[in-house]
């Protein structure tokens, strides 16, 4: 429903923004000259249009706009597509999408590998000219067996009565699929398949496991036929799967094929057991050729015009087939672009771009459901607050050896089995967090984890970086002295390292805390000591000339001159400290948006890996957006000095 | 004895390629309290080094120059220093930087506020306290660095061509408020420049100086700096004694560039 509102929506949007704009160049005065670049100022309109497009394409590609207007077309074209899938095998016996008869094309080919084989035995150097002239003889009778199959006159009554019966059965089935009532549903039968189809669920549903309350894989085609004209196909589809079957055990075996067979056979085996142990080569081109000759045994190889009945039967059947999809198949040449619905055995799939490219409903839909805190991703919320008490941030922040060094000796339990607490032990509860106050809530879950992650990493960067810069860039021990740590460690990528550091820091937060801590460092570095050494001579000499201490220049000359660079350092710190930390927990880890996106490839989930993609970019546009409010509010000196 | 004192004072550079460029040679001078010199001289004749030095800022290659009969040896409050391009701190108001070296020295935010207004006023700013500076005209910057260097109270005021990033009208103004500020308060000041007329208006002394090595050229004693305390400046410009001075020492200034072109070549 929604996505049928939002499509026209994005279409009237699009074509009343289209107009306004055209309306906008006759109107506009400084649009007059070519290559004045106001012209290319304003255009929100345009960022409409653009956008909009966007969300066309992905509507249109992902088949939402087929799902939206027509939900029960996919399950529809899954029964057409287990027709097309039980015909197959009938189809390609003939030159209906072929170019020649199967039995055509495998005559040729084994005509091809017995020649093939024939000039291999001729130029042998490790075969006697005794042994040539008994396998040459071997492939001459395997040829000779072909005709005994092709010759119409061999053609035995039995196995014409079997086609006739086939070819009767295709076109009862074609008489019996042009009725309207057919496949001739009772009652019960409806009642019972619609219920199916509920229990079953809806294109694209997903479900959440009750017992774990995690959301299970997507529900990607629906296969018990919904709709009477789905029911068409997919009892034809079961009907044309006996028939398949039926033709496909049908041999067409005459008995002076089976007698020339069997003796061919016969002569061949005793042949290789008479051969000697230095005779393999002569021994596995025999094999070569029985393998050949069972090849033509159980290919279903027909006179030139067995079969024909057979054929106009089957097209006529598809023709029937075609007749019934009716609107459908204009639905799936149009509202299925790249791909279709296809079916292998029972089950039915997307193929194409509808499979990878989720649906924007669907990804809305599960997005919402992994919003919910009960839910979340493998048991934990993408974003949501816990109740901690406070004594556990004590607990954290307090290190233990505080009780350690205090006079006294921990208790001791007595000979009662009773532990009486003294004061010794009493503090030690307190650092380690053993108490109850009151609780605050904290946030947590996936979300969280990365951002605390990322956020972390850059303060100690910060923390270290700057002071370390201002340092190089001011003093000539400081800037020799770092120089070489930090350019041998800066130009590896920031990837490289974190194999090392997860093994050595553990797959938890220490670990990718500390990357983020190396990635963000160099950047820190490097921004304070370019805006360290960036201050301007005369600056320093002025607050030299006021009385101004060395503590004083850099504190109130050199520090906020470099502000410019140290934020501009930090901002690229945060892009590239959010690339690098997505990666790391790619690699491992249990929590964190990259852990979401690498759980979800491995099952298959595209709608969770495009929401992870999504969170992503949203987050890094909303750090980026709000270090550039921050840099506009705190240096609005940038660039004017 | 508030006496500057120069004796002897060389300074040696040595470029990048290794040549070596005597910036000064044997300086010898002695200024007044309450006297006003301005410097003249064309480009490479060591005016800046020789205010860099008596603002402590570098040290000289040998010889000595005092103050107060005190050896200047590194950057001192009591030397305030005006520069080119006013080398405002951007991120600090107009009040904020007049109010830099007090902070400094961390004296009553009340006092110092009441100071800073007094000095905006001077310098005619009044109501400018909380503009940030990078919102503030060339000449509007000089006013905040005058008033910057002033608030201090220096015994000496050392002037790197304070107004030659202005324009003809601005700087005339600038040049009333230089001279004003001079007789108020009765500082010693050494102001350099490039503009011939400038040096002439402005200086109770002037130096020309010629390069290579650089040396005191001429002195001159002039009383146009007392007149255009009373006078308008456009009228001592029109001033015969004055044209004939500013042609001789323009003559001078062209001979020494001539010569150090045909060396050059």
């Amino acid at each position: 429903m929604l996505t049928q509102i939002l499509t026209f929506l994005i279409f009237f949007t699009v074509v009343g923004c289209i107009l306004y704009g055209r309306r906008l160049i006759r109107t506009e005065k400084i649009d007059a000259v070519f290559g004045n670049p106001e012209r290319a100022l304003g255009g929100t309109h345009w960022v409409i249009v653009g956008s909009s497009f966007l969300l066309l394409i992905w509507l249109y590609y992902s088949w939402d706009i087929a799902k939206g207007f027509y939900p029960k077309s996919a399950n529809e074209l899954c029964q057409v597509a287990k027709v097309n899938d039980s015909l197959l095998g009938l189809k390609y016996q003939f030159p209906i999408e072929e170019r020649e008869f199967k039995s055509t094309s495998q005559i040729k080919k084994e005509n091809k590998n017995l020649i093939l084989i024939q000039n291999e035995i001729q130029n042998s150097d490790e075969l006697s000219s005794q042994q040539k002239t008994i396998l040459i003889s071997y492939i001459k009778k395997t040829n000779q067996l072909i005709p005994l199959l092709t010759n119409e006159d061999l053609l035995e009554n039995d196995t014409k009565q079997k086609i006739d019966d086939i070819t009767g059965k295709i076109n009862l089935l074609t008489e019996n699929f042009k009725k309207p009532d057919y496949p001739f549903e009772t009652e019960p039968e409806l009642n019972k398949r619609l219920k199916d189809v509920n229990e079953e669920g809806g294109w694209g549903i997903t479900k959440v496991d009750a017992g774990s309350g995690s959301i299970e894989n997507t529900l990607e085609v629906p296969l018990v036929p919904a709709t009477y004209r789905g029911l068409k196909f997919h009892t034809a589809a079961q009907e044309l799967n006996l028939i398949s079957d039926e033709f496909f055990k049908l041999r067409n075996h005459n008995p002076q094929f089976k007698s020339k067979i069997k003796e061919l056979k016969d002569e061949i085996k005793s042949y290789r057991k008479n051969l000697n142990d230095n005779e393999e080569v002569a021994s596995t081109y025999a094999k070569n050729i029985v393998k050949i000759a069972r090849r033509i045994e159980f290919a279903s190889i027909y006179p030139p015009n067995a079969l024909d009945k057979m054929q106009a039967a089957i097209i006529k059947f598809e023709n029937a087939q075609k007749d019934a999809q009716g609107g459908l198949r204009f639905i799936d040449i149009f509202l299925f672009p790249a791909g279709t619905i296809v079916a292998s055995g029972p089950s039915c799939s997307e193929q194409g771009s509808g499979r990878w490219l989720p649906k924007p409903s669907d990804t809305f839909n599960k997005f919402i459901l992994m919003s919910k805190p009960s839910i979340g991703y493998k048991d934990i919320p993408l974003l949501w607050i816990q109740m901690v008490d406070v004594s556990k941030m004590i607990g954290f922040i307090l290190p233990d050896w505080i009780a350690d060094i205090l006079p006294g000796e921990y208790p001791v339990h007595t000979k009662d089995g009773i532990v009486k607490q003294n004061f010794k032990g009493g503090v030690l509860k307190i650092v380690t967090g053993d108490f109850n106050l009151f609780k605050v809530p904290v946030p947590y879950g996936h979300i969280w984890d990365s951002f605390l992650r990322v956020f972390l990493g850059l303060v100690f960067g910060i923390l270290i970086g700057v002071p370390l810069g201002l340092f190089m860039g001011l003093n000539r021990f400081a800037k020799g002295f770092f120089d070489p740590l930090i350019e041998l460690y800066r130009p590896v990528p920031p990837l490289a390292w974190a194999p090392l550091i997860i093994s050595v820091l553990g797959i938890d937060n220490t670990g990718k805390v500390f990357l983020l801590f190396m990635v963000s460092l160099s950047i820190m570095i490097i921004s304070a000591r370019a805006g360290a050494s960036g201050t301007q001579l005369s600056k320093i000499h002025a607050a030299h000339s006021l009385g101004a201490s060395k503590k004083q220049i850099l504190i109130h000359v050199i520090f906020p001159n470099s502000l410019p660079e140290i934020l501009t350092g930090i901002r690229v710190a945060v892009g590239m400290c959010w690339g690098t930390l997505v990666a790391a927990e790619f690699l491992a880890g249990t929590t964190g948006i990259g852990f979401v996106e690498n759980v979800a490839k491995k099952y298959f989930q595209y709608e969770v890996i495009w929401i992870t993609i999504f969170i992503m970019g949203m987050l890094g546009l909303l750090f980026d957006i709000t270090l550039r409010k921050i840099i506009n509010k705190t240096i609005p000196w940038r660039g004017k000095g | 004895m508030n006496d500057l004192i120069s004796q002897n004072l060389n300074m040696i550079f040595k470029t990048p390629k290794g040549e070596t460029v005597h910036a000064l040679k044997d300086l010898n001078f002695t200024l007044k309290k309450g006297e006003l010199l301005t410097v003249l001289g064309p480009s490479g004749c060591g005016k800046t080094t020789l205010l860099n030095i008596t603002a402590g800022f570098i040290r000289p290659t040998s010889g000595n120059i005092t103050l107060n009969n005190k050896e200047i040896d590194g950057p001192g409050v009591e030397r305030g220093m005006v520069f080119q391009q006013g080398a405002l701190f951007e991120w600090l108001t107009v009040a904020e930087n007049v109010n830099f070296g007090l902070r400094m020295k961390k004296e009553d935010p009340v006092k110092t506020q009441k100071k800073v207004d007094e000095w905006l006023e001077i310098v005619g700013l009044k109501g400018f306290g909380n503009t940030p500076t990078y919102q503030l005209s060339g000449g509007m910057q000089q006013r905040v660095a005058l008033a910057r260097c002033l608030i201090n109270d220096p015994d000496l005021i050392l002037m790197d061509e304070p107004l030659g990033a202005l324009d003809a009208l601005t700087r005339e103004k600038m040049q009333s408020l230089v001279l004003k500020i001079w007789k108020e308060t009765g500082k010693t000041i050494i102001l350099i420049t490039h503009s011939v007329e400038e040096a002439l208006l402005l200086g109770e002394r002037l130096y020309v100086m010629a390069p290579r090595p650089g040396r005191i050229h001429k002195e001159y004693n002039l009383p146009f700096a007392s007149m255009g305390l009373k006078e308008d400046l456009r009228e001592i410009k029109k001033n015969k004694e004055f044209s004939e001075k500013r042609e001789e020492i323009l003559e001078m200034i062209w001979n020494m560039e001539e010569e150090i072109m045909g060396k050059d070549n």
